[in-house]
């Protein structure tokens, strides 16, 4: 698959390491259309292409959004990128969060990190969709009140209503006067139905296979847990054979898995 | 309202409690209360209670001279302190309530000597303290990983 | 494409003519052991597979996939597709085993979402003239992998060669059109009888002198159940991670993406080559790789080709050839670590 050429439109800082940029595409080039949950492959020139959380899919008014953390030389040299610069980007790729079958439910949302950012298409679409689901949760946790992405929008978000939405970080500094712990406590402190509720989770692994232990005790069915998981992509076609968890293919089977799928391989070490 | 002993009764950490247990717990417990800000306990001090939050919020907190840094906040159903269960019997983190906070508080003391009047239901308090330790420790532990970071050792 | 002799070794390359056919050789395969050996008749298939497999031409080692021109001071970018540019082929001498691999590869890049042209390409136009074993090697074990001797499908013509004496002489099948056309143009007669027993007897040779056998048991859960098992620890000790084992499999199909540019940064190319699980910068996520240990590679390569290959693809991913057992330095036999954890496999968990 080939790239198709876009234009950065706009940049904005997140964290110390973690950008939002925006893109569009080159006159004469398609917008790929990208569903909650979705990534995309973005290539710097000459330099490299990584996979990306696709943390605002495009509308008629808004441009396609991706957030990107600085870890290495590829996602370093997109983190720093323009207004004009061009990159290439394919996709869309993977498998989309459950919204649909979460209709008439309650939503539990659990984010970790710069987990939060491919749950915040979803988020946008339950926000849009509001009367189309019952409770609506939204658990947050991160190192420190400074690695909280989307600042403004989650202020806007907390002042809402019709959201149980709550943030919690691993260490509270003297300006932090919220709640301190790992984000499975909000979980147990989260009200919802668990016989009428489903989940989507993502962050760091090692969070997910917690997060999924305290809804287990909340007695949420597996088979309504939804995680979105992460392996070293190349092709995001499944055929280069990098990014394979036991039998899926992240690219194609995943991001977001359910649960009770993957459950026997999260326990594998190493696998 | 409930009684205290309906209120232990419907606890996680005492949920293995049988209901004469629980009475004779509940015995011990008087309900108090925190306007915004107050001190359940400071650091150095004799850690002479143990308390459950019924509804509120509690900071677990230790001073440094840029401010207190929060460890981790405590809420309703939580207990606090356990520092009384061993020797020295000292306080080693502030806890702080922020807004109104009501809880159930034990002398710690009474709830000593009940226990080595009680073994049976001194092994069953024990128990219960273990596996809320446990938790925490768990939980501590994830919070010390660093997991948000770009490796969990960063 | 054909077998020939080059560099101690069987191996597929441009053929011309019947000539550069390896007449009269046959080899010697143990694991870790592959030599040529002189034949006392004049067979012209009187051996098994070597280190190549037909992979190499359909999915190329090296390929450029695309290239970007960036336009002065960043004004413009465009990505062009490379074309595909390849042969017509012509595979002569493809196994059993290799038509299985052949099959098991398409499963992999003719999906319908995202067939990779490059592959149906090449894939389409090729014309494949099989050979039906007559003498397995040592490491041979499609017999039990239910992918041979006996070439089922998939070719255009199917040989079986008889060695009857003076009567040396091919006994063939024709699978389509095009194999009929071509035979047409070959001095040939309508076999009879006495060919198709003494074509079915050279079959029941093979099938009786497999080198290897694997377990005829449900591979994919016996593996699913057994992550844990500490025959992983003790290959683990032999395992030298060198990769030979993927270089060799016919169906193994990992690769890798090069992204290369010019010293001017005008012109960006990306390339695919081959490449093998492994490697450890082959699992590498941000903060490490998710496989460190060469045991956790192993395992990866053993389940993924007998276990979760069934689970992605619908078939198992072994077609018996024995090739990894050979090449592998240190004669690894994925046969005998199946039995080994097959002869005590860890007891299923207790249902709590």
């Amino acid at each position: 698959m080939t790239p198709s050429p876009h234009r950065i439109v706009s940049r904005r800082r997140e964290t110390a390491d973690t950008w939002t940029v925006a893109l569009e595409p080159l006159p004469g080039h398609e917008l790929p259309v990208f569903a909650p949950g979705q990534f995309g492959m973005l290539y710097a020139f000459g330099v490299g292409e990584i996979p990306i959380s696709v943390s605002g899919t495009a509308t008629r008014l808004d441009p396609l959004r991706c957030t990107i953390r600085a870890v290495g030389g590829v996602s370093g040299t997109l983190a720093a990128v323009e207004p004009g610069d061009l990159v290439g980007l394919r996709g869309p790729f993977g498998s989309t969060w459950p919204l649909t079958d979460a209709i008439a439910g309650d939503v539990v949302i659990v984010a970790g990190g710069l987990g939060l950012a491919p749950l915040r298409p979803a988020i946008h679409h339950l926000l849009a969709h509001r009367d189309e689901y019952e409770r609506v949760v939204i658990c947050y946790g991160c190192r420190s009140a400074a690695e909280l992405l989307y600042v403004n929008e989650f202020e806007e978000w907390r002042r809402r209503f019709d959201l149980d939405i709550d943030m919690i970080v691993d260490v509270g500094g003297p300006d932090w006067h919220g709640k301190v712990g790992v984000v499975t406590k909000l979980v147990e402190l989260a009200a919802f139905d668990p016989d009428n509720t489903i989940a989507m989770a993502c962050g760091p692994e090692i969070m997910l296979r917690f997060v999924a232990l305290t809804l287990k005790a909340r007695k949420l069915p597996p088979e309504r847990l939804y995680i979105s998981m992460e392996r070293n992509m190349h092709c995001a076609i499944a055929q280069c054979g990098h990014c394979q968890f036991g039998p899926k293919f992240i690219c194609r089977e995943g991001p977001v898995l359910r649960y009770d799928d993957i459950e026997q391989w999260l326990k594998v070490a190493q696998l | 309202m409930e009684s205290i002993e309906e209120e232990l009764a419907g606890t996680r950490i005492f949920r293995h409690l049988g209901p004469q247990q629980i009475k004779s717990i509940a015995e011990l417990g008087e309900e108090v209360e925190f306007p915004d800000g107050r001190a359940l306990m400071i650091e150095g001090g004799l850690a002479d209670s143990f308390f459950l939050i019924r509804d509120g919020f509690v900071a677990l907190q230790t001073q440094s001279p840029a401010g207190p840094i929060t460890i981790e906040t405590l809420h309703n159903g939580d207990p606090v302190g356990w520092s009384w269960l061993v020797e020295p019997y000292i306080v080693y983190f502030d806890a702080h309530s922020r807004g109104l906070t009501r809880a159930i508080r034990f002398d710690a003391a009474a709830l000593r000597q009940r226990c080595a009047d009680d073994p049976q239901l001194g092994y069953e308090l024990m128990r219960s303290f273990a596996s809320m330790i446990v938790e925490r420790l768990h939980a501590t532990r994830l919070q010390l990983l660093s997991i948000y970071a770009r490796t969990a050792t960063a | 494409m054909g077998p020939t002799v080059h560099d101690g070794a069987i191996v597929y390359r441009n053929v011309h003519s019947a000539t550069d056919l390896p007449i009269g050789w046959g080899d010697e395969q143990e694991g870790g052991r592959y030599r040529l050996r002189r034949r006392e008749d004049e067979a012209v298939f009187g051996y098994a597979v070597g280190p190549h497999s037909w992979k190499q031409f359909l999915h190329p080692p090296r390929l450029r996939l695309w290239r970007a021109r960036r336009g002065d001071n960043g004004a413009g970018l465009e990505f062009t597709e490379e074309p595909t540019d390849a042969p017509r082929y012509a595979f002569f001498g493809v196994r059993s085993c290799e038509l299985h691999a052949i099959a098991i590869q398409d499963r992999v890049f003719l999906p319908s979402a995202n067939p990779d042209q490059s592959y149906a390409v090449r894939r389409e136009d090729a014309l494949l003239v099989a050979v039906n074993c007559g003498e397995p090697s040592g490491t041979c074990f499609c017999s039990s992998m239910g992918t041979g001797p006996k070439a089922s499908s998939g070719y255009d013509l199917a040989l079986t060669e008889v060695l009857d004496g003076g009567n040396h002489r091919f006994v063939i099948e024709v699978g389509s059109e095009l194999g009929a056309l071509v035979v047409a143009d070959v001095p040939h007669r309508l076999a009879e009888e006495v060919d198709e027993r003494d074509a079915a007897k050279v079959t029941a040779h093979a099938i009786e002198h497999m080198g290897r056998h694997m377990p005829e048991v449900d591979l994919r859960a016996l593996l699913y159940a057994n992550y844990q098992h500490p025959r992983w620890d003790d290959v683990a000790e032999r395992c030298l991670t060198c990769g030979n084992c993927t270089m060799v499999c016919p169906t193994c199909f990992c690769t890798s993406v090069e992204d290369t540019a010019d010293l001017n940064g005008e012109e960006a190319e990306r390339w695919r080559r081959w490449e093998s699980c492994f490697s450890i910068q082959f699992s590498h996520v941000t903060g490490g790789e998710t496989r460190r240990s060469p045991r956790s590679r192993y395992r990866q390569w053993m389940t993924h080709k007998l276990a979760t290959w069934i689970d992605q693809f619908g078939t198992s991913g072994c077609v018996g050839c024995g090739r990894c057992i050979t090449w592998c330095p240190v004669g690894i036999d994925i046969t005998e670590e199946v039995s080994a954890i097959l002869s005590d496999p860890i007891p299923p968990a207790e249902t709590s």
